[in-house]
């Protein structure tokens, strides 16, 4: 069996693959981006022809994969934690439905926010959705889960949720491979109302789901993802979810620790081995990556007989990702003298690129802002969520995708002026759309900059949708020719630009001003894009 | 055998490259190894760290531990001093003495100098001085891990097959290149220690 070195992301993919998709499907998004990117540069993908897509969001992610699933193939569908806030409404829903072919929704969560506005904890999400939740330790269960979450999924009828963080998608390590498997025949599900949520079936469907629950926690309790290592020191027992156990099993390497471990990868949680796991310690120490997820359901409102230890009883940080340092800690472990980071060290955030074109822009819309009150600039998710550090301190909100457009609506709608909002040519398209709708129904006074560099810039480069169409969606959602502008941001055209923005801040009305200058880091694969546009166009 | 390697840097100096040399190279030595890297946001200029693990048993942890680690390999001065925490008491430092300046507070460089030469084991170099000479300034990543492998615990010529094997497709004068920045690298190591 071959084994290749690979990313917790890659190993998903790869496994993915191997397991029998026919379609994956995402929105790019750190820490998730490189499951999708590995399926789209896999040559066994392409002549099995696996369809690998970057889609609108993640939203139209999942809900693709459920028509995968429909037809009776497998499918995945890849995001990171807050893109599972936009795909809530299938993700939620598709609990009811079920499945058909195997389907299985990666989010890669992002705990101490190193690319994100949060650190939710996905997991929450699978036991809202009542849906089993897989969660590996290192790329080897990856890969392993991955081909078992999809034979759970067709055998119970019911979407996986895998979930996992940063340091596991990013870290890379040796991964043996199966073989590959066919992927399945076409097969409509044999109740073509399975997914007609109308309430009558809807109702039926959800007893359906909740009687499935007890099940799911059997197949918990019995699983090779949950198990307990035994020890002979009981005043601690310890609960290790994911990346967490590896973690601790470091400490145990070096420490000789003799606590017993109880290491979890798949949810519901077991009830009865967690319950006779407790009841062999005196106290228990819960170590989870994110929220405090099992902790939270040990403790429940009523005091329980035995003390709970983690990220709520200060044992641990209530914020961030864990690490074997932090860990050594909980465990009591007696601290090591380690070198001091001299005092006269400083952060070096990240910073536009030189020659990037939204500089150009950044520059041109201070100028135009100069003669108004500050902090009326929304803004988006993106490289160019940079423009709110020195030097350019041009914006004042990143939210969520999309998120700019409607605030400027919100401001203009209560008086401010003026209501400026800059948004990415991808992230418009992930969900600015909608908002350019309301603003032009309801004639807000906006000016609406879309910083067009043709590309997901953040993520490292992946195909726009809006690439050859934003002027299109802009003008077919209803706004007026003489208020849509494109502009080349250049030094050479700084005055004229500066103009055009002024011109617009006065006109009462929506104004979309196309801000359009390739990514500089990106100038050769944008070409090779067009090229293909213009051939499909043909 | 274990080595525990911390590589850092400014997002875009190529301390990825300097990863996957190391990665493919325990491989061939047929060793465990986990290699952690930053993706995303801080690689636009950032400051951009990798957790290198390398062992002749199986390992756990994605992220070394603090105090632990036997190397630090930097592109960077102010980089170095910003993971010394990571450092075991007896670890090595093989550092950039050139500063990459791209914030308005970065602080004094002599101060940062000084600093590093407090570490009883580091070597310090002008790595891109070296590359330069050589006629390649990308090569500054391969000067520095020239200059670290006599402390990687794997054999040279077992490195140098990984640099054949990661610029295969550039050709043989890209692979020479950085062949002879890594023996530059070594070369300035060996004469320090």
């Amino acid at each position: 069996m071959k084994t290749l070195p690979l990313l917790g992301d890659e190993a998903i993919a790869q496994a993915a693959i191997d397991a029998g998709i026919s379609a994956i499907y995402a929105y790019p998004g750190t820490p998730s981006t490189e499951i999708t990117e590995y399926v789209m540069g896999s040559k066994q993908a392409r002549s099995s022809k696996i369809v690998s897509q970057w889609t609108a969001n993640e939203k139209t992610a999942v809900e693709g994969a459920l028509g995968v699933s429909y037809a009776g193939k497998r499918a995945m569908a890849c995001m990171k934690h807050v893109g599972l806030n936009v795909a809530a409404d299938p993700f939620m829903n598709s609990a009811i439905t079920g499945a058909n072919g195997g389907i299985v929704i990666v989010a890669a969560d992002d705990p101490s926010m190193h690319s994100s506005q949060n650190e939710q904890d996905s997991r929450y999400y699978g036991n809202f959705a009542l849906i089993p939740i897989f969660e590996p330790h290192d790329q080897q269960e990856a890969y392993d889960m991955v081909h078992f979450a999809y034979d759970f999924s067709e055998k119970y009828q019911i979407p996986i949720l895998m979930r996992l963080t940063t340091r596991l998608a990013h870290s890379r390590a040796g991964v043996t491979l199966k073989e590959q498997r066919p992927q399945n025949e076409h097969h409509l599900p044999e109740d073509f109302r399975q997914y007609v949520l109308l309430p009558a079936i809807a109702k039926k469907r959800y007893q359906a789901l909740l009687s499935k629950q007890s099940i799911f926690e059997e197949e918990s309790e019995n699983s090779i993802y949950n198990f307990i290592i035994e020890g002979t020191d009981r005043s601690l027992g310890i609960i290790a979810a994911g990346i967490s156990y590896n973690y601790l099993m470091e400490n145990y390497q070096k420490n000789n620790l003799k606590y017993p471990v109880l290491k979890i990868g798949q949810y519901p949680l077991p009830k009865r081995m967690i319950s006779k796991f407790t009841k062999m310690c005196d106290e228990i120490l819960v170590l989870e990556d994110g929220y405090p997820f099992i902790e939270e359901k040990l403790n429940g409102i009523f005091e329980t007989p035995i003390q709970i230890h983690g990220r709520l009883d200060g044992n641990l940080p209530r914020a961030g990702e864990l690490n074997p340092t932090i860990v050594a800690k909980a465990l009591k472990l007696p601290a090591k003298k380690v070198y001091e980071i001299p005092d006269i060290i400083v952060g070096r955030p990240p910073e536009l690129c030189p020659g990037c074109a939204h500089i150009d822009t950044y520059r041109a819309l201070n100028e135009a802002m100069q003669d108004y009150p500050k902090g009326h600039v929304m803004s988006d998710i993106g490289c160019y969520t940079l423009g709110a550090l020195p030097p350019f301190e041009a914006i004042n909100s990143c939210v969520d995708m999309g998120a700019s457009i409607t605030m400027a609506k919100g401001l203009a709608d209560s008086g401010g002026f003026p209501a400026v909002a800059v948004i990415g040519d991808s992230t418009f398209t992930h969900s600015g759309i909608t908002g350019l709708l309301d603003c032009v129904t309801y004639h807000s006074d906006v000016v609406i900059i879309i910083l067009d560099n043709e590309i997901t810039g953040m993520t490292g480069g992946q195909r726009s949708l809006a690439l050859g169409k934003l002027e299109q969606i802009v003008m077919g959602l209803g706004v007026h020719p003489n208020h849509m502008h494109v502009i080349d941001p250049r030094k050479r055209n700084h005055k004229e630009n500066v103009d055009i923005i002024k011109n617009e801040i006065e006109y009462n009305g929506v104004s979309v001003i196309i801000s359009r200058r390739e990514c500089i880091v990106a100038i050769d694969d944008i070409r090779e894009m067009k090229k293909e546009l213009e051939l499909q166009s043909l | 055998m274990k080595k525990d390697i911390i590589i850092a840097g400014v997002g875009g100096q190529g301390i990825i490259s300097i990863a996957s040399a190391i990665g493919f190279a325990s491989i061939e030595a047929g060793l465990f190894f986990k290699q952690n890297e930053v993706h995303g946001m801080s690689q636009r200029g950032g400051e951009v760290v990798s957790h290198f693990r390398i062992s002749d048993r199986p390992i756990f942890s994605d992220l070394i531990p603090e105090g632990e680690a036997d190397l630090i390999i930097s592109m960077e001065p102010l980089e170095t001093l910003r993971y010394v925490n990571f450092l075991s008491p007896d670890g090595w430092i093989i550092a950039n003495n050139n500063p990459f300046v791209n914030m308005p507070n970065y602080p004094d460089k002599n101060l940062i100098l000084e600093n590093l030469e407090n570490f009883k084991n580091s070597i310090i170099l002008n790595a891109d001085e070296i590359a330069r000479k050589l006629g390649n300034s990308k090569a500054t990543n391969m000067v520095l891990l020239g200059a670290a492998s006599p402390f990687i615990g794997i054999d040279f010529e077992i490195l140098k097959n990984s640099i054949r094997t990661i610029f295969a497709r550039k050709g043989d004068k890209v692979i020479d290149l950085n062949i002879q920045a890594m023996e530059k690298g070594k070369e300035f190591a060996l004469q320090k220690v």
